[in-house]
């Protein structure tokens, strides 16, 4: 395998090498830009005619902000993050001048709670009506009255058909087995690790107390000798170049890798798992917010989030994209579970007593 | 010529002094300042430090927990730092040694690295050591040779290869500091080395002392000053390192710089990582006034 390749494998959602490689290239060229033709024409709102995205690796479609761009004129500059504490943390000096992000359920909550986000204008925005209405009354943002829906994710186990013996279909092989020893790869997320492994003991993921942080950190030393790799979110690539089996990921990550390799598949464990959802958000502070508007809602449109899903993969909460979107997605198990599966999964909510405890648990874990 | 005091012409030193200064001022003091205040507060809300003259964060700082992730990070670090120079001394000397044709070929190759991008070099690293790595490559077809000698004699063939684990594990974190921090020990070692007068060594041959022996008791001791300042050199950036033990490490490789970088971002705590981040650069600076003593040390026998 040469360099091509591993940067050609290495297109996961949050791989870090090319957010970071990418993230410094825009960096540059974005500030060059707004140095050199900062002062342009102004649109028909008012606003000059440039727009600041800030966005994870491979998350858009491959023509959508050209696209953007033709039908109204608007520059897109996209910078990649790679992980919502990137984007917290950036954001918590202020807004360094991002007009639309793509934060996740908990940090949406989170990030209104700290008064960083605009409230959204709904009647700029008429193509929230392709929205499925299940996802518009969240509680993480009830009402939606800060964040679009973008995409929805669910936690399972991605692995190698050939190397398992049966269908790994429980969270006991990567918690509480030494049936894949060294072959196993866990998040680095502590939050994740500690609500996955509530599910895995019978629990809500929103229900955990500091004694079950105890209990779970005690299973966790227990199975740490035969886990291979706390990964970064880049589980794929970790089973794409064979270095593990059974890792835990996001549906959407796996069924990337799945087009390239069909030794791979992904489960949703029995006992339940966890949701996710990206959002399109307008941080406070945003310097071009109508522009922000018209290019939520211009994603929002059926046939361009249609051309988004179809490079991205993910299972899209909008219902009017999935309609043209051909069988061979909506029937894809891995990107589209079952319903009954699904009715066991949660969305955790932000838990700002937690998470610190998720954190220190799991740095002793670690040092264990 | 004799040496200029700069005293003798104070504007011209102010005007080249000032800019330097006000960077080092505006970029390094006033940032590492408000990094120090917020090691003396607490998180108010989820984006506000009140700086409230708290000691809570050292006092977590020091529970055992974090005290024996430094340790490690020291034993990791000290460890890198002993094989750059086992490893280094000899590729430093034979640079000093080399003929003049090749010795600019070969100091461009110590620096070669430095041209790329640290973490390109480590996920090269990281393609080399996988389990279907180059390595593991050419380790399995040497398995596989030795297999075929033996059959070739009339004897068993060894069993099938394994892998072996090369990457994601404590070995990988320090293979791959070793293989960053390397140019950092061999160039101080070799600007010590290129200093030294041949003469001596060339006496001490003369005078009987074999080859090992005239390195140990003329060349190491006349290069101690090289020594030291690689070790520093090494030690110090090893002792930060945080790329290396994230990409390459397993589930047990995390060092102090993970810990604090975690504290920072997922458990949004600055105030605690801006307290672990000042104990670790106090603990560099008593390595570095250790050093400075050592120095001072000849000169007052």
């Amino acid at each position: 395998m040469d360099l091509k390749d591993m940067l050609g494998q290495s297109r996961g959602r949050r791989s870090l090498l090319q957010a970071l490689g990418v993230a410094a290239v825009g960096i540059s060229f974005g500030s060059l830009a707004a140095c050199g033709k900062g002062e342009g024409k102004k649109l028909a709102n008012g606003e000059e005619a440039r727009l600041n995205f800030y966005n994870w690796d491979t998350y858009i479609g491959e023509t959508t902000l050209d696209d953007f761009k033709t039908a109204t004129g608007v520059d897109v500059t996209m910078d990649l993050f790679d992980s919502n504490d990137t984007l917290f943390a950036k954001f918590k000096a202020g807004n360094p001048g991002y007009d639309v992000i793509v934060p996740s359920n908990d940090f949406v909550e989170r990030m209104i709670r700290a008064d960083m986000l605009q409230p959204l204008d709904h009647a700029q925005i008429p193509n929230i009506k392709n929205i499925d209405p299940s996802f518009m009354n969240v509680d993480y943002d009830p009402g939606r009255k800060f964040s679009m829906p973008y995409t929805w994710l669910v936690l399972g186990i991605g692995y190698r058909k050939s190397k398992v013996k049966a269908k790994p279909d429980s969270w006991k092989v990567l918690f509480d087995s030494d049936e894949y020893k060294d072959r196993i790869a866990w998040l680095s997320e502590a939050g994740d690790m500690y609500r996955l492994y509530g599910k895995y003991l019978g629990k809500s993921v929103n229900a955990l107390t500091p004694a079950d942080i105890e209990t779970i950190s005690a299973m966790m030393i227990k199975q740490k000798p035969y886990v291979k790799k706390f990964h970064e979110d880049d589980g794929q690539d970790l089973l794409m170049k064979g270095d593990c089996d059974v890792v835990l990921e996001y549906n959407g990550d796996i069924a990337q890798v799945m087009t390239e390799d069909d030794d791979l598949d992904f489960v949703i464990p029995k006992e339940g798992s966890q949701f996710n959802s990206d959002t399109l958000a307008i941080p406070k502070g945003a310097p071009h917010p109508k522009n922000a508007h018209a290019f939520i809602n211009y994603i929002l449109d059926a046939e361009v989030d249609k051309k988004i899903t179809e490079t991205i993969l993910f299972p899209t909460p909008n219902a009017a994209a999935k309609a043209l979107m051909p069988d061979s997605y909506k029937n894809n198990p891995v990107i589209y579970p079952p319903a009954d599966v699904l009715a066991r999964c949660e969305y955790a909510k932000f838990n700002e007593k937690l998470q610190p405890l998720y954190e220190e648990a799991f740095t002793k874990v670690r040092a264990a | 010529m004799a040496e200029q005091d700069w005293k003798a012409n104070k504007r011209v030193f102010a005007a080249v002094s000032l800019p330097t200064l006000l960077w080092t001022l505006v970029f390094f003091v006033v940032p590492m300042a408000i990094v120090w205040f917020y090691s003396f507060g607490q998180n108010a809300g989820l984006n506000e430090i009140h700086v409230s003259g708290t000691l809570d964060n050292y006092k977590r700082a020091t529970e055992w927990l974090y005290l024996g992730i430094f340790g490690k990070s020291f034993a990791v670090a000290a460890l890198v730092t002993l094989i750059c120079l086992i490893v280094g001394f000899p590729v430093a000397m034979a640079i000093t040694f080399a003929s003049e044709k090749w010795r600019p070929w070969l100091l461009l190759g110590i620096m070669l690295p430095f041209w790329t991008n640290l973490l390109v070099r480590t996920y090269a690293l990281m393609i080399l050591l996988g389990q279907q790595g180059y390595a593991n490559k050419g380790l399995g077809a040497l398995w596989g040779g030795a297999s075929w000698v033996k059959t070739l004699v009339g004897l068993q063939p060894l069993p099938t290869w394994e892998p072996v684990p090369l990457l994601f594990n404590n070995f990988a974190v320090v293979f791959g500091l070793v293989y960053v921090h390397l140019p950092f020990m061999v160039l101080p070692l070799y600007a010590a080395l290129d200093r030294l007068d041949r003469s001596l060594i060339e006496a001490s041959l003369d005078l009987g002392a074999g080859h090992f022996r005239t390195i140990l008791r003329i060349v190491v001791p006349l290069a101690a000053p090289g020594i030291v300042a690689g070790v520093m050199i090494t030690l110090i950036p090893a002792l930060g390192a945080y790329l290396t033990p994230d990409l390459m490490g397993g589930t047990d490789s995390q060092m102090i710089a993970n810990v604090i970088e975690r504290q920072f971002k997922k458990a949004n705590d600055w105030p605690f990582g801006s307290a672990l981040s000042f104990i670790l650069i106090y603990a560099m600076f008593i390595l570095i006034a250790l050093q400075s003593m050592r120095r001072k040390a000849p000169e007052a026998s």
